[in-house]
Parts: C-alpha cells; sequence; structure tokens
C-alpha cells in the first residue's frame, strides 16, 4: 500500500505544486491521478520513488517512509514508464530492458533471458529486440517502456502519462495491452493522465485534481458517474454537456445509445 | 621526387615523430577536456567563466608559448615536452566548449529516465551522459586533431624535429621539392587522423548511424564563434 500523509511541495521558484494531500492508494489496484495541467498529478506521482522530495509530510510505501530510503535502491525497485518511453537511444531495445536487472546485480545472461520474456509478455515481437528504439514505432517504443518498467517484476508500477504521445488507435490497443497485464500480474500501479476516459477505464481508484493537488473527488469509475461531488467534477467528466447522459432511441428496428446532444454513441446490447 | 627517394628514411622519421607529437596531445587535450566540459555544462553559472578561459588560452600566439613553456615547467629548450605540453593546452582550449555543448546536447528527459530507472549519479555519467555526448564530441575532437597537427609543424622553429622541420630547412636550402613533402605529410597525417576518428566513431556509436538522430554540426559553428570571438 501506498500512503501519501498530508503531503506537500513548494518548487524553489516558489511555485506550489500540491498544498496539503492525504490518500491511500490500496495494493494491487491501479490508481489514476487525473486533472489538468498544473494540478500536480505528476509531483504527486515522483514523490513515490523520490525523483521529487516533498516540501512537508511523508509518502509511504508497506508503512516505510520512503525518505528513509536510499533514493538510488527505491527506484530500482520500483518500475517507471514515462511519456515518450524514455529509452536509451544509444542502447537496443533488448539492452535497453536488460539494463535494469544489470543495475540490480543480475548475470548478464540471466538478464537478458528475462529481458526476452517480458519483451514478450509486452507482445513485442522477438525480432525488434536488436534494434535500436529509434527504428521502433512510438507505440513499439512504449512498449518497451512498460518492459523495463516490469522487467525486474517491481510491486509498484508509476506510469506518467504513457500513452500521451500516440495516436489514438495505438492508444487505445496499448490500454487493452495494460489491461490484460494488470489483470495477469496484479501490480499496484500509480497513473497520471489528464484523459478522463483513460481514467475510468484503467483506474479502479480514480483521483480528480483540482489546482495545487486539492482533491476534488475520489471515488471507482461508477461511483463518481453516479454521485459527482460538487459542478468541478460534473464538468470535469463532461456530465454538464450531456456527452455521459445517455438513453436509448430505435432507429430501423435497432435500439441505438445516443447522448444528450443527439450524438449517437453505441448499440444497445439484446 | 629526386629529393623524396634520397631521404626516405629521414622524411619517414619525421613523420613517426610528428605523429606522436601531435597524438599524444590530442589524447591528453581529450581526456583532460571532456571532465572539464562535463562540469561547465553541469554548473550553469561557472560555465562562461571556465569556456571564457579556453578561448584566452587559445589567443597565446604558439611560438611565444613554446618559448616561454621552459622557464614555467622547467624543461629544457629543446626538450619535445614543451611542443605536448603546448599543443596539450590548446587541445583543451578548444574541446573544452565542444565538450560543454555536447553535454548541453544531451536529452534532458533521457537524464530524467535514467534516473527514475535507477541510475547511480556515477553510472549516469559514463553509461548514459558520455556515450549520448559521443557524436558532439567526435565532431570537437576532429577539429582539434586538424588544428593540432597542423600547429605542431610550428614547433621546428625552435628545433624540435617534425615534418615542418622540411618547411624551415627547405627554405633555407631554397628546396621546393622538400617544403612540398613537408605539406603532403601533414595534410596527409591530418587526414589519416580524422579517418582514424570517423571510422571510431562509427564503430563506438553504430546507433548514431541508424538514421533518426543526426550528428549536430553546432561544435564547429560554436569553433567558428570561437575564432571569431578571439580574433
Amino acid at each position: 500500500m501506498i500512503e501519501y500523509r498530508s503531503i506537500g511541495k513548494t518548487f524553489a521558484d516558489g511555485t506550489e505544486a500540491v498544498g496539503d494531500f492525504s490518500l491511500q492508494l490500496p495494493s494491487r489496484t491501479t490508481t489514476v491521478f487525473v486533472g489538468s495541467s498544473g494540478c500536480g498529478k505528476t509531483t504527486l506521482l515522483r514523490m513515490v520513488n523520490r525523483m521529487v522530495d516533498p516540501s512537508h509530510g511523508q509518502v509511504l510505501i508497506d508503512d516505510v517512509d520512503v525518505a528513509t530510503r536510499n533514493k538510488v535502491e527505491l527506484r530500482r525497485s520500483i518500475g517507471y514508464v514515462m511519456q515518450e518511453a524514455g529509452l536509451l537511444p544509444h542502447r537496443k531495445v533488448i539492452d535497453n530492458v536488460a539494463l535494469m536487472m544489470r543495475l540490480k546485480g543480475a548475470s548478464k545472461k540471466e538478464a537478458r533471458d528475462r529481458a526476452h520474456e517480458v519483451l514478450e509478455t509486452v507482445g513485442l515481437d522477438s525480432s525488434l529486440a536488436n534494434r535500436y528504439p529509434a527504428q521502433l514505432s512510438g507505440g513499439q517504443q512504449q512498449r518497451v517502456g512498460v518492459a523495463r518498467g516490469l522487467v525486474t517484476d517491481p510491486n509498484i508500477l508509476l506510469m506518467d502519462e504513457p500513452f500521451g504521445a500516440v495516436d489514438p488507435i495505438v492508444r487505445d490497443e496499448l490500454q487493452q495491452e495494460l489491461l490484460r497485464l494488470q489483470r495477469e500480474l496484479d501490480k499496484t500501479i500509480v497513473f497520471v493522465t489528464h484523459d478522463i476516459d483513460e481514467a475510468f477505464l484503467l483506474g479502479d481508484q480514480v483521483v480528480i485534481l483540482k489546482k495545487g493537488g486539492e482533491i476534488a473527488q475520489v471515488g471507482s469509475p461508477a461511483d463518481i458517474l453516479a454521485k459527482p461531488a460538487n459542478d468541478f467534477v460534473s464538468s470535469f467528466i463532461g456530465l454538464d454537456k450531456g456527452r455521459r447522459t445517455l438513453h436509448v432511441e430505435e432507429r430501423n428496428g435497432t435500439r441505438i445509445v445516443v447522448d444528450e446532444s443527439g450524438k449517437a454513441t453505441g448499440v444497445l446490447a439484446e | 621526387m629526386t629529393w623524396f627517394n634520397a631521404n626516405t628514411d629521414k622524411v619517414w622519421d619525421l613523420l613517426l615523430s610528428h605523429l606522436w607529437l601531435s597524438g599524444l596531445p590530442i589524447l591528453l587535450g581529450f581526456v583532460i577536456a571532456v571532465p572539464i566540459g562535463w562540469f561547465a555544462n553541469r554548473h550553469r553559472r561557472l560555465r562562461g567563466t571556465i569556456l571564457s578561459l579556453g578561448g584566452i588560452l587559445y589567443t597565446i600566439p604558439s611560438l611565444a608559448f613554446f618559448l616561454v613553456l621552459p622557464s614555467i615547467i622547467g624543461t629544457g629548450f629543446l626538450d619535445p615536452v614543451n611542443v605536448v605540453v603546448a599543443l596539450t593546452v590548446y587541445a583543451v582550449a578548444i574541446m573544452v566548449r565542444s565538450a560543454a555543448d555536447a553535454f548541453e546536447s544531451v536529452s534532458p528527459a533521457v537524464l530524467d529516465a535514467a534516473t527514475a530507472t535507477g541510475f547511480a549519479p556515477a553510472g549516469r555519467a559514463f553509461l548514459v551522459e558520455l556515450p549520448l555526448a559521443g557524436p558532439v564530441l567526435l565532431a570537437g575532437l576532429r577539429v582539434v586533431a586538424v588544428s593540432t597537427v597542423s600547429l605542431v609543424s610550428v614547433g621546428a622553429l625552435i628545433g624540435v624535429s617534425n615534418l615542418g622541420s622540411l618547411f624551415t630547412e627547405g627554405y633555407r636550402t631554397d628546396n621546393d621539392a622538400e617544403i612540398l613533402i613537408g605539406v603532403i605529410g601533414i595534410v596527409g597525417l591530418a587526414l589519416l587522423f580524422d579517418l582514424v576518428l570517423v571510422i571510431a566513431g562509427r564503430l563506438l556509436m553504430p546507433w548514431a548511424y541508424t538514421g533518426g538522430q543526426r550528428t549536430p554540426i553546432k561544435p564547429i559553428v560554436s569553433f567558428a564563434q570561437h575564432l571569431g570571438g578571439v580574433g
């Protein structure tokens, strides 16, 4: 379990990224921080592996304050997947993945074998293993990024807008892949996005943030949809524009689902 | 041609001394300048000062430097060490700016990713920063190599034998063939160094030649600015 205890962060230039934030993230579930830019979601994520140290408060992993842990060791024990993959351009795909094993002290062969295995897990053809990242498509690079995050089999996986830079079709594919992986692997995932649809799709617990890390609402997607806490949430999730208020209409004998403005969004299953 | 055939051994000897008189400063200059450039890039406030210092060093006229050095470092006047030390200083002066540019060219996002995935500071510097700075470092080193090979010849004026000696001797004895051989030798040696560096770059940095990335021309431009700034 990850726990934020009345945490805050003011950067050296005086910007207050997070004011006062407390939350528990249950183990083996996906928690999504969602909000517009400047809501402190990335800062909150990066506090878990001490890429950012809080100005006040504590972050605890399984009741241990991360501040008491060696930064480098801590980071090696946590998977990290970032936007545009963040792969090392001078290392082949296989080495990018295997390197994390090597940093943890695995032998060369052990590291490579494990890297091959995890590349397969994320659905990458082994023929790509000996290419350089620049020779891969954006979607493939992102899969390598996920493989790298998973290679050491960490309990916690931090994902910072990992699918933000790929086109919608590939993003959809990667999201489904992540859901499948999570069913198999049962990690504690902290996921950051500005896309509410992505948050509802992936999150067991969704945290909607206002400026300065203020929590607008926390809950399962269904809870939030059923009972938005305030106007900010209604507007953020698109309830106010009628995008999520759906009703059924009959067209040529088929029952289709239509939103408030009359736009067709789906077909009702019989 | 007849002069060359009669003096092959002599030219060969001069070529060899030219080779080590230039090779050693290139190597030393690189090894010394890279950490300084890395430091300068890391400490933005000192960067300007360090780079200006390099620029100033480069303005010292080489002949004067060769003559003054013995009294500073306590060597004999004819000691080839004077040439090696002076040329190392010039190599450092040029290379520090290239090195600072090289480390600046490394994507901050990649460095951030390396830190986040658990690289310790030293591991990150050697396994990530240094190799990624490689293409720009190489471009700078090529400039240093060519410049050093040509500067060595000035050493002939203070009596340190190298291919430049063919100029001084050829001028004195009015031997155009000898001067021409000197020019050919120096240009050939410069091209050889350049070729070796390019091949080494291809072997050590195959990733830089796989499309996508291109070697930036920034160091050459900055070298031109560097010369323009002091001249």
